[in-house]
């Protein structure tokens, strides 16, 4: 019963149990909605989907179940390869605002058409030709209000809006590795325990030596309870080449958010200069000047840099080699400055190690570092975790 | 169905048709309800106002990033047993004079159905609801120091908050039924409104509803502001008996609501709010 629904919805990225359906089951034997499609609708989610990140998910898989529409008509004449995933952008309201409507759907299929057979290579980004991540009308995984999404699920039919038509959950999907458990254990390597704070914790061993001392009269003695010491300071790269990133970034975050209690984040562009800043919409109106997180943040700190190290040499070597802005002193001797502060520090890179070597602009980021960057892999976490301890 | 009560919200708490189902749907099957949402969406008051409804007595655990699992099903006070020891104290023969029972333990021995909730557990430690796992499952648990068996006479109804903090691990949210809280839309506002402040002059709440609409989808807010600040400032507003017309539509001038600071509360979203929309947008 519901088995093809539930694969359904599984097919759609919901990982659902096997528990969870049969409790989904139980529910709808117990009567708790009659036939009514709505209450069908909400019980479905509330026993089957256990994150508000996948209530969107959720939506487009069950229209595509209840509509029966398939979703692979026009999926089928494009070429999959130009829709894989590389680029999320993440629009803001005001932007999706500026976006205006292409006016009604068959104008919109039209053009599709029409674009369809102007195009004739793979395109990610922009916003006319079809492709992913932009803000074109057409593809998968960008904004545009009345887009037609491709490969991403979703019909093109018109029909009336109902409640998970209206996708009203869009923006809290964040797309994230459902598995991202596996970049928290290689995280957890990087566990320290120690003991700080308050002592509550009953020191038996200190206990029995002071009672004796005190000719057993009893003399108790406490001590602070084991935690995760470990602090973390984490510099992401972002913008330009490092798009194509987002997605393994957006894990490795998550994962690290999870696991350190004292974990720090701030953003830079291709190389750290004089300032970094901690929201990417703000950042001309909020940033942090290095100096300030040299002086901030303990030496015992563990600095991780991610990015892909990718930009002309320049930048890493010279004074105003920045693309952004003029800057007075090198990239190499603000990385020095940070280098030589915190004890342990390592360069993450999600760029494939066997790429590596056609960069100058790596290498020498690679040389500052002193050879301590690593693959954003969950093995090159691991190396990187082993050097940071 | 039919031998249970149905929750359908109350006169002081309006629950969307969705939440009451879910809430009716985790008290027939007798799961855990997560819930999730925006702060001030009323996700504590729930609680409250179902233990009201449903004349039952309610058993709060407030989650702290110090709150053990254990502390929840009991406590064993060895200390104070030490201490009683050395003073020659009767009490002492007798282990059980110093466990001292927790929420769990209340909530499974109440003599009517509690409502048990657990209030925002995403502040505790990360172990913490894994420890949990097999008492919500169970609804039972073993006293170590006693040998004793707590079982659950009836299983209480558990409300479970998250601010979303940190993720929950899976194999606690198979155990839950969850729900996310929306925000409530202009109607539904307006009864809840209606709730709380009666009187209202209606042509005030409309104006006020749509200025508080303009602030939430004013781009780039750290903090948009919730119901219970709504509610906050329409309070002043009585009081300081502003009129109807005083408060302003136009979205350029958003920074001069009267008694904004009930709204607002960081200084970098007034200062945001102040400045024109143009501005804000060229940031990107």
């Amino acid at each position: 019963m519901f088995i093809e629904f539930f694969r359904c919805i599984r097919r759609h990225g919901v990982a659902a149990s096997v528990t969870e359906l049969l409790d989904f089951l139980q529910a709808l034997q117990a009567q708790v909605v009659f036939a009514d499609v709505e209450g069908f609708y909400h019980l479905a989610r509330l026993t089957l989907v256990k994150d508000e990140r996948f209530y969107d998910r959720f939506d487009r898989a069950f229209a595509e179940y209840f509509e029966g529409v398939s979703e692979t008509e026009l999926s089928d004449a494009i070429p999959a390869e130009w829709l894989t995933k590389t680029l999320q952008r993440q629009l803001s309201e005001a932007e999706k605002q500026a976006l205006s409507g292409y006016g009604s759907l068959d104008e919109l299929l039209k053009q599709f058409q029409q674009r369809l057979s102007e195009q004739e290579k793979r395109h990610a980004g922009g916003s006319k030709w079809i492709g992913t991540g932009g803000s074109s009308a057409f593809g998968a995984y960008g904004y545009h209000p009345e887009g037609i999404r491709i490969g991403q699920a979703g019909s093109g039919s018109r029909r009336a809006v109902k409640v998970w038509d209206k996708r009203q959950f869009k923006d809290l999907d964040a797309d994230q590795a459902l598995d991202n458990r596996n970049l928290q254990m290689a995280l957890r390597g990087l566990r320290r325990f120690a003991r700080q704070g308050e002592a509550n914790e009953l020191d038996l061993a200190a206990t029995i030596q002071a009672t004796s001392r005190n000719a057993g009269y009893l003399d108790l003695q406490w001590q602070a309870e084991r935690h995760n010491a470990v602090k973390v300071l984490l510099l992401f790269d972002v913008g330009g080449s490092m798009d194509d990133h987002i997605y393994d970034c957006q894990r490795l975050f998550a994962a690290a958010k999870n696991e350190f209690k004292h974990c720090h984040f701030y953003y830079f562009h291709n190389c750290v200069y004089e300032y970094v800043w901690q929201h990417n919409q703000r950042r001309w109106q909020q940033r942090t000047r290095v100096i300030d997180l040299i002086n901030t943040y303990a030496s015992d700190y563990k600095l991780i840099f991610v990015g892909d190290a990718t930009m002309g040499p320049y930048e890493v070597l010279y004074p105003g080699g920045s693309v952004e802005h003029w800057n007075d002193e090198a990239g190499q001797v603000w990385m020095q400055r940070l280098l030589q502060h915190f004890n342990r520090a390592v360069w993450l890179n999600p760029q494939p190690q066997s790429r590596w070597r056609y960069y100058a602009s790596l290498q020498l980021i690679n040389d500052i570092m002193q050879q301590h960057m690593y693959p954003l892999t969950v093995n090159g976490i691991e190396s990187a975790i082993a050097h940071l301890r | 169905m039919t031998e249970q009560a149905l929750f359908k919200g109350s006169e002081r708490y309006i629950a969307s048709p969705q939440l009451a189902l879910a809430v009716n749907a985790a008290m027939h099957l007798q799961k855990p309800l997560l819930i999730k949402g925006e702060p001030g969406t009323g996700k504590t008051l729930l609680a409250e106002e179902l233990a009201a409804a449903l004349a039952a007595p309610l058993l709060r655990w407030q989650i702290k990033s110090t709150t053990k699992a254990q502390q929840g099903l009991y406590e064993y006070d060895a200390v104070s047993r030490l201490r009683d020891s050395q003073l020659g104290s009767d009490k002492v023969a007798d282990i059980a004079n110093y466990i001292k029972p927790g929420v769990l333990w209340r909530a499974f021995t109440a003599d009517q159905r509690p409502v048990l909730l657990i209030d925002e557990i995403d502040k505790a430690d990360i172990e913490f609801p894994n420890d949990l796992l097999h008492e919500l499952d169970r609804m039972a648990f073993q006293v170590y120091e006693t040998g004793e068996l707590v079982e659950a006479r009836q299983r209480p109804l558990v409300v479970i908050t998250s601010n979303n903090e940190k993720e929950l691990p899976d194999a606690f949210l198979r155990r839950c039924f969850f729900h996310y809280i929306e925000f409530p839309d202009a109607e539904q506002l307006k009864a809840i409104v209606d709730v709380h402040l009666p009187d209202i002059d209606q042509q005030l709440l409309d104006q006020a509803l749509s200025a508080f609409f303009s602030v939430r989808e004013f781009p780039d807010l750290k903090k948009k502001p919730s119901t219970s600040e709504l509610i906050d400032w329409l309070r002043l507003l009585l009081a300081e008996r502003v009129q109807a017309g005083q408060l302003a539509l136009d979205e350029q001038a958003l920074a001069e609501l009267p008694l904004l600071g009930a709204l607002i509360k960081t200084e970098q979203d007034q200062a945001l709010l102040a400045q024109p929309l143009k501005r804000a947008m060229r940031s990107y």
